[in-house]
């Protein structure tokens, strides 16, 4: 199948190499790992009030249909799964796709994944009750026309979970300068300060595709703690939410 | 085992020691959340259980997490309520011992701040529940070795049968052969000093006052039991302790008299004595890929404050905690950066415990003049000061720092 795409090939190269640490909460993708909470908490949170789930309950997202855009080694897909949801895990490099399949089985998990876009997907008439575009709009080559396939992907009375960063100097200054060149969380050149994206260059592609706002917030890091949390400065890290009304 | 089970099923947990923590911890996961799989491997069968004779001071916050776990009320009627505690600092010659600090009052009103348990009792009840609640009862069984392969563990068995779970939990005491097997070393130091145990009758009521005489050998605790009978942990050099305990009953009662006093009346041993080493163990992590140490096994403190089984619960309460978060979140409940959120929860707790329970016994433990005058002028200090006091049964009642749930007696 051979649809437009907006996938840049350097970017899905410098992943490839990365792809076998995925794993390992210690290695380098560390920074990813200690995310999880806060992304999880977030997804947790408002999909089990959208959807009329008890928050607390291990298997909330029972009977629900997930698509995890640019899985990686299926960070998110696995817990998803576990909450109970059936989950698609799409990702433009077969690498991720072939490390994703070998640790869900290794994890015991049911999840499909696939070595293609958000834009042959959606292409292909696909649909979900919820789409996961967590830190990927920043790797993007072309945002608005990226967005617009993603949004065709909900179902009527779906959501859609947004998260990158924001282009600010805070953001050049934190998630380039510090976690790139002086703690090196992440290797140098994994984000360029011109593709990182202001929450309103997401919000009006969105808006244009026919979803609403629901919510946005910021993620801080707290350096005491070693712990990310949601706070109200959008200023570096920060998640939205959108739906597609019913 | 209770019920048949598909023994090649993953285990979500797989506890090894069927002590308070080990079962605490399984009936919290599985009251907490029905679906997970838990399992407990013991090397005592149900019977050995009753046959304990130990009582244990169980501090108030451990009560509201055995009321909350429904454990309690199963031998309430049995527990004698610590109602007053008081301190002093004597030498043994001392005709009468100046009572320095008097430790009385609830943590809130009606809510004695520790109660007298037998292990027997709490233990037993601990195992019931746990089992009518679909915990799997592993006994008598022992955890022989164990391989991380991957995204679970595998688990082999004393018995030769094999087990896989995504978290392998170590309870098994101090001596944790387990926490040996995953290359955990510790921080150990022995203070040549055995706590000798015992329980003696007396003629006169306690009323429910516990008493800790720091006398130079060590600290002398008598702890309320119920009807005239009270637990004593008497700390001595371990040489003299091991002879009183082989010795005859006529000089281990003589004495025990010039330790306990006169002011309860004649008194009678009641059962064995025992006598058991006393060190500071302090593991030097608390948790490794799918493996998590709680209890004895990652802490054996001095028992001069009575904080140990206090540790244990709250490690088994924040253990609980922790696997319940993931799973709500969906997270890998054995991965390593899950686990680390407990050990970075209990291992500052648990150093400052130790290393207070230390200061404390080095400070009590001698006969200098110096020491002495510089304790009874703190300890009067503290008696004088309402806040700090409060500060203290706090502590003792295990309602200080961040405290897990269950501790508070809520849900997780």
């Amino acid at each position: 199948m051979t649809t437009k795409t907006t996938v840049d090939d350097a970017e899905v190269a410098r992943f490839s190499a990365m792809a076998d640490e995925w794993w390992d909460p210690t290695g380098k993708f560390r920074p990813l790992h200690k995310f999880s909470p806060v992304r999880l908490g977030y997804i947790k949170e408002h999909v089990s009030a959208h959807f009329a789930r008890n928050a607390e309950d291990p298997a909330a997202f029972k009977g629900l249909r997930f698509l995890d855009i640019g899985c990686g080694g299926g960070l998110l897909c696995e817990p998803m799964t576990r909450l109970g949801a059936e989950v698609i895990g799409v990702d433009p490099s077969p690498v991720n796709i072939e490390v994703a399949r070998l640790h869900a089985e290794r994890s015991g998990l049911q999840i499909d994944y696939r070595a293609t876009t958000a834009e042959d997907l959606a292409a292909a008439g696909e649909r979900f009750d919820v789409v996961l575009n967590m830190e990927v709009v920043e790797h993007v080559a072309d945002v608005p026309v990226y967005l617009a396939a993603c949004a065709q992907l909900v179902k009527p009375g779906g959501l859609m979970f947004v998260a990158t960063i924001n282009r600010t100097l805070k953001a050049y200054a934190l998630a380039i300068v510090a976690a790139e060149r002086v703690l090196r969380w992440l290797p140098p050149g994994t984000h360029s300060y011109e593709k990182l994206v202001k929450p309103a260059e997401i919000e009006g592609p969105l808006g244009e595709a026919g979803m609403t706002i629901v919510e946005r917030c910021g993620v801080t890091y707290n350096p005491l703690l070693d712990r990310w949390n949601r706070s109200r400065d959008m200023d570096m890290n920060y998640m939205l939410l959108a739906a597609r009304p019913k | 085992m209770t019920n048949a089970r598909d023994d090649n099923a993953t285990l979500d947990v797989l506890v090894a020691g069927g002590g308070y923590v080990g079962l605490s911890l399984a009936l919290a996961l599985k009251k907490s959340d029905p679906a997970i799989a838990v399992a407990v491997v013991d090397t005592r069968a149900r019977e050995a259980i009753a046959k304990d004779l130990r009582c244990s001071a169980i501090a108030s916050a451990a009560e509201r997490m055995l009321t909350h776990l429904g454990v309690w009320s199963q031998f309430a009627a049995r527990a004698q309520p610590i109602n007053e505690m008081i301190i002093t600092d004597s030498r043994l010659r001392d005709v009468a011992r100046p009572v320095f600090l008097t430790f009385s009052g609830d943590v809130a009103p009606g809510e004695p701040f520790a109660h007298m348990v037998a292990n027997a009792d709490m233990v037993g009840a601990l195992h019931d529940t746990a089992s009518q609640a679909g915990v799997e009862m592993i006994a008598p069984d022992s955890v022989t070795c164990y391989e991380t392969t991957g995204e679970t563990v595998a688990i082999e068995l004393a018995s030769g049968g094999t087990r896989t779970a995504r978290l392998l939990v170590a309870a098994d005491g101090v001596r944790s052969k387990l926490r040996d097997l995953a290359g955990i070393s510790t921080v150990h130091w022995n203070y040549d000093q055995s706590g000798i145990v015992c329980t003696v009758e007396h003629e006169r009521p306690h009323e429910g006052r516990a008493e800790e005489h720091f006398l130079p050998s060590g600290p002398f605790a008598i702890l309320p039991l119920t009807g005239n009978r009270s637990s004593l942990v008497w700390s001595e050099k371990t040489s003299v302790a091991e002879t009183l305990v082989k010795g005859d009953d006529f000089t281990f009662e003589m004495e025990l008299e010039r330790r306990f006093g006169h002011h309860l009346g004649a008194l009678k041993i009641a059962g064995g004595r025992h006598a058991y080493p006393l060190s500071l163990t302090l593991a030097r992590d608390f948790v490794k890929p799918r493996f998590a140490l709680a209890g004895d096994a990652a802490h054996g403190i001095h028992p001069i404050s009575g904080q140990g089984l206090n540790l244990g619960f709250r490690d088994a309460a924040a253990l609980a905690e922790i696997i319940i978060g993931a799973r709500r979140l969906g997270q890998d409940i054995g991965a390593f950066d899950v686990l680390e959120q407990y050990e970075r929860w209990r291992r500052f707790d648990t150093f400052q415990m130790g290393v207070v329970t230390d200061v404390l016994n080095r400070l009590f433990s001698n006969d200098s003049d110096v020491l002495r005058a510089a304790r009874d002028f703190g300890l009067g200090l503290v008696e004088r000061m309402p806040g700090l006091k409060g500060t203290f049964i706090r502590e003792a009642a295990g309602l200080s720092g961040q405290v897990p749930r269950l501790l508070t007696g809520e849900a997780i």
